[in-house]
């Protein structure tokens, strides 16, 4: 099928533009910047006590060669795409000698786990709610969903999460407010870590997906609400067909590419609001790796979850792109 | 202009709701130029004091009065919110409607740069940024930055728009009679394009103030300036949910959601306005 290689190359090089340019931006952004992150640790680290000047040269020589930052410009640019091809960023200076590879391979599926149950709950229940009241407008449960759902949407992921935090932490303290799962328990598949880790799961998963529902909602509602005018919706319903088949074959379907396309547009800024909300919440995934990388002044982890962050992102999209023609099979014709 | 929003104002309850809204959160921030402290300056009240009446927010931990704090911090984020939006504005307007209106290769690279720049997650960045900057950190600085980062999705917005006026009758017109792509784009395609420039606005101030109390309520901003997120930042540095100060946490979250409302309906009143069928719905029913 020529037409779907030609896709998939597309997407691919899109993939590709995006882990370039977001390498580079990080790139540009650690270099271009008047501060040397090598004097900085230095001067962290030699403000108590007194370090003889020997040592001193010693530890920016070493520095120096665990950043990445000797020799020319340029050299230090091949140097930093050598270590993101191998995903190698050293070791981390608040973990020593931990890589922070490993730092970061411990965190990722958290955040992976979290993101994705919070972005296809929100996905499937705000496109359904939002079809349903695209398509019953006169419902008024719908309605008051609609008004209650798009409030919602507006308020930062931070503001809501910290909101929760406080309700279900200080003012009715039921649910468990920090951490993955409980303490002391050894993670293997049985069923009291695997309901640890579930119940740890609820607040954070809960203020991502009340964020995240409205715009599908609201998406899906407008496109539901002009698909319902055209003449073929019409022809079906004069011809009898029952409303349940009309909604979810004849309107949600067409409705839900645009949705899909969106789903992989966004993607980025869900991920932004799962690292944050796990800052809130303690979630032991990238989010509060990052937070306590930048705390620890740790270079080399603050980089690498940035880069991997890029690529993850970049991925996951590159995932729901090539799906895509699944949904759409104009996209296999093309 | 104005009769847009006298209809809008008649016919559109979310705008009202939007504009009443903003109008509250407005003179709040106005209310900081007649404020009897300055905002720096912490043990000018007793400290602690729960809503009274000469304290109507009460006071905080380092004695600052939580209202006429309030009122300076939301006159920060406000502005900062609308310098972001403003520089974005340029960016998102310039590429949207060249892209849109040159089409073919150059639509291609421009597209392909802007779904680069939507894809991409920008908290990291953001926080790699204050990272490697440190104490040199600043308002305007943060701003120019997230202006750069954050005019992706509303260039498309845009271009899509553009794309649509291309292929209209009176800019072949304009260019049969000679008018440069300047002055095209300048004068015939910006008045149509402007009504979705408003919502997209009005959604990148709310993302630029999310992002900001974000990033202030961790600490990775200039914690000196007085934001809602630098508030925050402060009554979590003095554990004020622990110690029962309820009040100076409640009041800028309060204060910031009211503003995230308002914003809000009055892109969503705004967006339904210039859909044609979805004001036709509103009209009849």
């Amino acid at each position: 099928m020529p037409s779907y290689l030609a896709y998939l190359l597309r997407r691919l090089g899109q993939f590709v533009l995006v882990v370039f340019i977001g390498v580079n931006i990080a790139f540009f952004v650690t270099h271009a910047t008047p501060i040397d992150p090598v004097e900085q640790t230095i001067s962290a680290t030699t403000s108590f006590g007194s370090t003889s000047p020997e040592a001193v040269a010693l530890m920016r020589q070493s520095l120096r060669d665990l950043y990445g930052l000797q020799g020319g410009l340029w050299h230090q640019y091949l140097t930093f795409w050598s270590r993101v091809v191998r995903g190698d960023f050293g070791p981390s200076l608040s973990a020593f000698p931990t890589p922070v590879s490993v730092l970061i391979g411990r965190a990722l599926p958290w955040t992976a786990g979290l993101l994705m149950t919070a972005t296809l709950i929100s996905w499937a229940a705000g496109n359904l709610l939002g079809g349903l009241a695209g398509y019953y407008r006169e419902s008024r449960t719908l309605r008051a969903a609609g008004v209650l759902v798009m409030g919602l949407h507006p308020i930062p992921y931070y503001i809501l999460a910290f909101v929760l935090l406080i309700l279900f932490g200080y003012v009715w303290p039921v649910l468990p407010i920090s951490g993955g799962a409980q303490m002391n328990l050894p993670p293997r598949l049985d069923l009291q870590y695997v309901g640890s880790v579930l119940l740890h799961s609820v607040l954070p998963l809960s203020s991502l997906v009340l964020v995240g529902i409205g715009g599908w909602f609201m998406g899906m509602r407008s496109l539901v609400s002009n698909i319902v005018t055209e003449d073929y919706v019409a022809f079906a319903e004069l011809g009898g067909v029952s409303p349940r088949r009309i909604l979810l074959s004849y309107v949600m379907r067409n409705a839900l590419m645009p949705q899909v396309t969106g789903l992989a547009m966004s993607l980025g800024a869900i991920f932004n609001g799962a690292i944050i909300t796990e800052q809130v919440f303690g979630y032991p995934g990238l989010g509060s790796l990052l937070i306590d990388a930048v705390h620890a002044g740790d270079y080399s982890l603050v980089l690498g979850i940035t880069t991997v962050s890029i690529v993850a992102v970049a991925s996951a999209v590159l995932v729901i792109d090539l799906l895509y023609p699944l949904v759409d099979p104009r996209a296999r014709i093309r | 202009m104005g009769r847009t929003i006298w209809d809008l104002l008649r016919t559109n309850r979310a705008f009202a709701a939007g504009l009443v809204l903003l109008g509250l959160v407005m003179a709040v921030a106005l209310l900081s130029f007649v404020s009897p402290y300055p905002p720096n300056d912490a043990y000018v009240v007793p400290p602690d004091v729960p809503p009274c009446w000469a304290y109507p927010l009460g006071t905080n931990s380092r004695g600052q009065d939580v209202f006429w704090q309030l009122s300076v911090a939301i006159r920060n984020t406000l502005a900062f919110g609308i310098t972001v939006a403003a520089i974005s504005r340029c960016l998102a307007l310039t590429i949207g409607m060249v892209a849109g209106y040159a089409g073919g290769l150059i639509d291609r690279v421009l597209m392909s740069v802007n779904d680069t720049f939507i894809v991409i997650p920008l908290f990291p960045i953001l926080v790699l940024f204050y990272f490697v900057m440190r104490d040199r950190m600043s308002w305007a600085l943060l701003a120019l930055v997230m202006a750069c980062l954050g005019w992706a999705y509303d260039a498309r917005l845009i271009r899509s728009v553009a794309l649509s006026l291309r292929a209209r009758e009176f800019t072949e017109t304009a260019i049969f009679s000679g008018m440069s792509m300047r002055q095209v784009l300048l004068r015939e395609h910006l008045p149509f394009v402007l009504p979705i420039v408003f919502s997209t606005t009005m959604n990148n101030i709310n993302w630029s103030i999310g992002m900001e109390v974000t990033l202030s309520v961790l600490g990775f901003t200039d914690i000196n300036t007085p934001t809602i997120g630098v508030m925050l930042y402060w009554a979590n540095q003095h554990t004020a949910m622990v110690a029962g100060i309820w009040w100076w946490i409640a009041a800028p979250v309060a204060l910031v959601v009211i503003t995230f409302l308002g914003l809000f309906l009055l892109a969503v009143s705004m967006n339904e306005f210039i859909d044609p069928r979805s004001r036709l719905n509103r009209v009849r029913g």
